[in-house]
């Protein structure tokens, strides 16, 4: 009974809309959407426009030709995978019907509703989303700016940033010191600075037995945080100490040049930096006025659109997704979300509530992986976790529930960018 | 929310309502929508093989079964017990007929 009792909601819904709405793009023979952003959000929202009903004609605007994906880059630097791995390209996008525009935006007008391109050009929209990750304050830090990540990389964006760090790591001598600086919240991948840490670890014991790990962190606390100490207790004793920032683990500059990381109680002067600064919505976020002064892109919970900007919508890490982290399976779950709603919206329908998930995996041994779970409704006009559902995997779990979800972890990655890209 | 979406959802519901007596959940009745976030790890395609189960074209009452067993916890998951729940148990039921009736 169900499904008559919907479409008739949604018959009269559509026939208020009429009565209600200016009927702008509703009934046209294609509604234009334009999607900024070739990563997790942007590819999958593109892809599942142009599957939702309403022949919308859906752009995908991306400067780059490949995409190198984040997760599972960890395990690039640490040795254990190779970057091709990570590496995706837009031919499946393409070949489904969406238009691929190679170049990058530069500007949006969001009352005229259209997009900018580096080459002079514009494409115009009915409806726009924006999906454009992250970019780095390079002024949080003092000393760390561009050129000071050529000697201490971020590698916060998967490339050729993941491959310096790997050779920093590789030509270090034993008996080195590794530091890595961990942001405040909120940031990309909660728990990717500790998985970092965990494979880093995991690489040294194997390589460089005398080698020592900190990890200098501008936070009291972090994602997963109970199972990742107590794996580091059993895994790597004595070789990873992590710093937080009660016990002045927040780098207060960096000398790239002189090679010394500082923070309020020490200068340190480690063999390899890694220094992963505070970040924001990616930039072109600010340009189309979607960004608030957090440098975050606040959002309606059901339809992504942006509490700025009417008719422009914000998916993945640069949005403000309430209690969901920034990682690649909520960018691809609000992805779809978001898609089904600009599709709704753009045949005069009412949106619905939408349930998001997200499950992210950290691996702490190459056969040691551990999990962290979130269902989300939207709630008081924010996205919210619902009680008593996620949360991490159980403090004690036998090994074999270890060994399986870094099984799952891979799977997953391997699912998740089949769905994306292939 | 805008003002004239909100008046717009809330003239509409209450016909709807007032019709019928249908009183919307609060996740909707789109089960495609309710599902989105499954084949982040539940693969929409035949191309893959994993460990992960394949839940497409499974009974319902199979499926049915496994939710409601996750969500009280008399079947073991690394991460499914902990998923389901967040779920209603209309939700259960909703997802479950949409995963039985994928190929």
């Amino acid at each position: 009974m169900r499904h008559p009792t919907r479409r008739q909601f949604l018959g009269l819904a559509a026939a208020l809309a009429g009565a209600a709405l200016p009927r702008r793009a509703a009934g046209q023979a294609s509604a234009r959407v334009v999607v900024v952003g070739g990563g997790f959000a942007g590819v999958t929202c593109a892809r599942f426009l142009h599957r939702a009903g309403g022949r919308l004609q859906v752009t995908l605007v991306e400067p780059n030709a490949t995409f190198t994906a984040c997760p599972f880059s960890n395990a690039v630097i640490a040795g254990l995978r190779a970057i091709q791995d990570q590496t995706f390209g837009y031919e499946a996008v393409r070949a489904e019907g969406v238009a691929l525009v190679q170049a990058p935006a530069t500007g949006i007008d969001p009352q005229g509703r259209t997009v900018r391109l580096a080459d002079g050009g514009t494409l115009a929209y009915d409806r726009l989303v924006l999906a454009p990750g992250i970019d780095f304050r390079w002024d949080a830090i003092p000393g760390y700016g561009e050129a000071a990540a050529g000697r201490m990389p971020h590698a916060w964006k998967a490339g050729e940033q993941t491959l310096l760090l790997r050779r920093r790591l590789e030509a270090m001598a034993d008996g080195g010191l590794v530091v890595i600086a961990a942001p405040a919240n909120p940031f990309r991948c909660p728990p990717g600075p500790y998985e970092r840490a965990s494979l880093i670890a995991h690489y040294l014991k194997g390589r460089k037995p005398r080698a020592k790990l900190l990890l200098l962190d501008a936070k009291d606390s972090f994602s997963k945080q109970s199972l990742f100490t107590a794996a580091w207790k059993q895994l790597y004793p004595g070789l990873l100490e992590w710093v937080p920032l009660s016990k002045g683990g927040r780098v207060t500059a960096v000398d790239a040049n002189a090679g010394t990381v500082s923070t309020e109680f020490e200068k340190y002067q480690p063999a390899v930096a890694n220094i992963i600064p505070p970040q924001r919505a990616g930039r072109i976020a600010d340009l189309a006025g979607v960004a608030d002064r957090t440098g975050w892109c606040p959002i309606d919970p059901v339809t992504f659109e942006s509490r700025l900007q009417p008719n422009v919508h914000v998916i993945g890490d640069a949005a403000i997704a309430g209690a969901m982290p920034k990682s690649a399976f909520a960018a691809n779950a609000q992805a779809k979300v978001c898609a089904l709603a600009v599709a709704t919206l753009l045949r005069g329908e009412p949106p619905q509530e939408p349930l998001l998930l997200n499950t992210c995996y950290s691996l702490v041994a190459p056969d040691y992986g551990i999990s962290v779970a979130g269902v989300y409704r939207p709630r008081e006009g924010q996205l919210a976790e619902v009680a008593g559902a996620g949360g991490t995997s159980p403090a004690h779990g036998p090994p074999q529930d270890r060994a399986l979800e870094a099984r799952y972890a891979e799977d997953w990655f391997r699912i998740i960018t089949h769905e994306v890209f292939g | 929310m805008r003002p004239y979406r909100v008046l717009f959802i809330f003239i509409a519901w209450s016909l709807v309502a007032g019709a019928t007596g249908f009183v919307p959940t609060a996740t909707g009745a789109d089960p495609q929508l309710l599902a989105s976030s499954c084949s982040g790890c539940h693969s929409s395609s035949d191309a893959l093989v994993t460990t992960i189960p394949r839940i497409r074209g499974l009974p319902e009452p199979v499926l049915l079964e496994a939710l409601h067993a996750f969500r009280n916890g008399q079947r073991r998951a690394t991460v499914m017990d902990r998923i389901a729940k967040g779920l209603t148990d209309d939700e259960i039921r909703q997802l479950a007929a949409y995963f039985s009736g994928r190929r």
